[in-house]
């Protein structure tokens, strides 16, 4: 096993990890501060990564195809939030995980609707779609390098926004205490509106930008979602930072584990039963890791709440 | 019979119980009073096992109690009732306090045998209802009984668990004069064949029902004593009497 | 009691009319639609009368066709056996999803429970011998003995009713009993419960694990009605649909599964197998997207219906 193979395996994890973490910050976030859990998260990133592919074939540029999807998906998010999901704040929860189920499923059935069945493709932008030397001589796709680039700095962004700015305040105002955040003059529903449409404008830059590499197509969604499910209960239900650490470590321990166990297994076990054990063990590995969280730390890891 | 030993427990960083020690004797009535906000519900919570001790021991009946959890001390003797009205609001009032019998008698992982058929549970379930003053609504639901008969149920489902020690949070909250007098009448009852833990701040309940009366304030015990000792006493009219007796 | 021997009366003379109106199709959805309940009733006595809102149910159910499914393409194919084991398998992966997920509360249990389950998923679909992605075929149904041959879809039906009768008449008495009582009570006040002497914890995780049980059998009839065992009985959509036919049914009500899924299964094959002549001219595609018309009656009944789910079974906010 080479050490260059290793690396490569651990930008893929930090990469898909950056990924998952735009995901499940904003999940995270209404979680905690709106008490909400929302099942149609992964639609907005499957919408998002929908956009995409046809704002870029419109437009012609990867570029202005970005930025298009991210407004559309935010706006979109919006709609929803104050048409739909601001009715289910509050509401006990097997009501509100039925009603974004219910969500998922009218989703599904509309991008079927109105982009047909079969996936759809979307390329990465010109000039970044063969690899880079890294030092070590690995090769390494750009445009691989390009989705840790912006993973970074969206998480720095958001880093600084909550915790620094007057708006980061006022969310986690609102997290914290909402009766005590209205009395002092928050206006509760923007703030939560505007929680959620930043939140889809992060679902849709991580499908934006996984698209090239995944599938885009109906229920790539819900996949990820469950990812995102366990990040959250890794890292802590409210906590950013807790979303930070849990997506890194799921990105890793997911990446790394259908890398390697397979390898691992065939050096000590009989050859068919390692091609058969090493997929299975790996595919579960990131519950196993949630389950062990779960087992000393019930809380998750970083929770935001007491 | 109960005994605190340095009962401590903070939540993040405010300490809500600090170091308490306390004795409850056998037979005795004992009262709890202090400020809003001293701890006392905290403590309550620490004693029956619903919240976690930090730092300290708590023994009954010579045994430690300290890790046991809530359902086996109410096996063990102890019950409490709650400051905020903590009760099964859809069942009736036969109902709650046939479920409190039930849990004290026999296992209750029987899967095929009609509950209902089980009449010595209902009986008994009837004879509590009858001590607490409910024995005209036995078929109403809990949710639709004035505010001082919930509190009196409140207490009937504690007493339902047949305990030694009874801890009573604030029975009389938000009553008036008339269902006041008649839970002061229940407890004057209750203290004939079992042991009394009372938070109150009726301080006339207090004086006339109390054996020993211990003062927290601010998480500490700050005096234990009987009550005319306790009424007298500088400190703690300085810090919690003088505020009531003014009043 | 008479309402039960009503429908099972009419459950009963069902497919001998079909076989009179040769019509047998009928009779196969309908031992389908039977399945389900069984499936959509051991999820109602977790969710609806446990208050669990548990969205790995899928499990359970797939994890109990897959057993069958394995055992027959091993050639253990009495129904004396497999089934049992189904259910077995079922009640342990349920003590063991429910040991690690009972100790959580809310949001994270009802995600909890979604992972764990879409793990299972995803060992059963690694399990390439067993058919993997393309799923499992069975040769043949189970065997029974006694001379029934399980591969006449009239015995078959029969069998499954009386089946259903038995879960419903358990499921009865269940909620009759002492430990029925006690479920109810930790739904309706959870914390006075564990005061007044109940540990909590192993009321529920027994209940989670009864209902799991169930589901195993469910399943182990679902991998006999069409002699194939598909990986997505174990995906959360599939957990998803179980508890629309609960809400739909009815939460917490006895006969809430068996409506549910009579409704949503006959729905879909409605809306799938007879073209509404005024619809296809508004949307001829139409028929290809009934999941939006499910979707759209589920938010509808959630929203609409304030006191439908929220009244159905009080509970109380889990923070």
């Amino acid at each position: 096993m080479s050490v260059i193979l290793f690396l490569e395996q651990a930008l893929n994890g930090v990469q898909f990890g950056l990924m998952l973490f735009l995901l499940a910050a904003g999940l995270t976030l209404v979680f905690g501060i709106m008490d909400m859990i929302n099942l149609a998260h992964g639609s907005l990133y499957m919408i998002g990564a929908y956009f995409m592919a046809s704002f870029v074939q419109m437009t012609g540029s990867f570029w202005l195809g970005l930025p298009l999807a991210l407004i559309a998906t935010a706006v979109l998010g919006a709609a929803l939030e104050m048409s739909l999901l601001r009715r289910l704040y509050g509401r006990d929860h097997l009501t509100q995980v039925l009603a974004t189920f219910a969500v998922i499923l009218i989703a599904n059935e509309a991008v079927r609707i109105a982009w047909g069945s079969q996936p759809i493709m979307l390329n990465p932008p010109a000039g970044l779609t063969g690899p880079v030397a890294l030092p070590g001589g690995l090769q390494y796709a750009s445009y691989r390098l390009l989705i840790i680039a912006v993973g970074l700095a969206v998480a720095l962004a958001l880093y600084l926004t909550v915790t620094k700015t007057k708006v980061g305040m006022l969310v986690r105002a609102g997290a914290s205490n909402r009766e005590m955040a209205t009395a002092m003059g928050v206006d509760i529903k923007r703030l939560f509106t505007a929680v959620f449409a930043v939140g889809a404008a992060l679902c849709a830059l991580a499908g934006a930008m996984l698209g090239p590499i995944l599938a885009v197509q109906v229920g790539m969604g819900e996949n990820i979602l469950i990812l995102a499910f366990v990040v959250i209960v890794i890292g802590g239900i409210g906590s950013i930072r807790g979303a930070f650490v849990g997506s890194l470590l799921v990105g890793i321990v997911d990446t790394g584990g259908r890398a390697f166990l397979p390898m691992l297994f065939s050096a000590f076990l009989p050859p068919q039963l390692a091609s058969a054990a090493g997929p299975a063990v790996a595919s579960v590995l990131i519950y196993v890791l949630m389950a062990g969280v779960l087992y000393f730390r019930p809380q998750g890891l970083f929770p935001a709440r007491g | 019979m109960l005994e605190l030993r340095g009962v401590s427990k903070r939540f993040g960083g405010v300490v809500a119980t600090d170091d308490v020690t306390l004795d409850v004797v056998r037979g005795e009535v004992h009262a709890l009073i202090g400020p809003n906000g001293a701890g006392k519900t905290t403590l309550i919570g620490q004693i029956s096992g619903v919240l976690p001790t930090d730092m300290g021991r708590i023994v009954f009946n010579n045994a430690d109690i300290t890790r046991l959890s809530a359902h086996a001390r109410v096996h063990a003797g102890l019950a409490r009732s709650y400051q905020i009205t903590s009760i099964f609001r859809r069942f009736s009032v036969l109902d709650n306090l046939a479920l409190a019998v039930q849990a004290r008698s026999g296992s209750s992982f029987s899967f095929w045998h009609p509950l209902a058929s089980e009449s010595p549970l209902f009986d008994e379930a009837r004879s509590i209802a009858a001590e607490i003053g409910l024995a005209d609504k036995l078929d109403a639901s809990a949710a639709t009984l004035a505010h001082g008969e919930q509190r009196a149920l409140e207490v009937g489902l504690a007493l339902a668990t047949r305990p030694q020690l009874v801890l009573l949070d604030e029975p009389m909250a938000g009553m008036g004069p008339e269902e006041s007098n008649r839970i002061i009448a229940l407890m004057e009852k209750m203290r004939e064949r079992l042991t009394i833990l009372l938070v109150e701040h009726d301080m006339d309940a207090v004086f006339r029902l109390a054996t020993r009366i211990s003062v927290l304030v601010n998480g500490r015990i700050i005096a234990t004593g009987a009550p005319q000792a306790i009424r007298a006493d500088p400190e703690v009219r300085k810090a919690y009497l003088g505020e009531e007796l003014a009043a | 009691m008479t309402r039960a021997l009503l429908v099972f009366g009419v459950l009963a003379i069902f497919p001998l009319t079909m076989q009179a109106m040769d019509s047998l199709f009928y009779v196969s959805l309908a031992s389908r639609i039977l399945i389900y309940a069984i499936a959509a009733t051991s999820l109602n006595l977790v969710l609806g009368y446990g208050g669990m809102v548990s969205f790995g149910h899928a499990a359970f159910f797939g994890a109990g066709a897959f057993v069958v499914g394995i055992l027959a393409v091993e050639g253990v194919r009495s129904a004396w056996i497999a089934w049992p084991v189904a259910m077995a398998v079922a009640a342990l992966a349920a003590l063991v999803i429910g040991a690690m997920s009972l100790r959580t509360r809310g949001v994270y249990f009802i995600m909890i429970t979604l992972a764990f389950a879409q793990m299972m998923y995803y060992i059963f679909v690694s399990l390439k011998t067993y058919g993997g992605d393309d799923g499992l075929s069975m040769p043949a149904r189970s065997t029974l003995g006694m001379g029934a041959n399980l591969r006449n879809d009239l015995a078959w039906y029969y069998l499954v009713l009386a089946i259903l009768a038995a879960v419903l008449y358990g499921l009865h008495r269940l909620t009759r009993s002492r430990f029925g009582r006690v479920i109810d009570a930790i739904r309706e006040n959870e914390a006075r419960a564990e005061a007044i002497g109940f540990p909590v914890f192993r009321y529920k995780l027994a209940c989670f694990v009864i209902a799991g049980a169930v589901g195993g059998l469910a399943g182990a009839l679902i991998a006999n009605q069409s002699n194939y065992v598909s990986p997505s009985l174990l995906h959360w959509i599939q957990s998803g649909t179980l508890m629309i036919m609960v809400i739909l049914g009815g939460v917490g009500t006895l006969w809430g599964g068996l409506i549910g899924a009579a409704v949503l299964l006959g729905l879909e094959h409605l809306i799938a197998d007879y073209r509404i002549g005024w619809l296809a001219a508004l949307a001829p595609n139409y028929q290809d997207h009934a999941g939006l018309a499910v979707g759209a009656v589920l938010l509808a009944i959630v929203l609409v219906a304030p006191e439908g789910i929220a009244g159905l079974f009080r509970r109380r906010r889990h923070a």
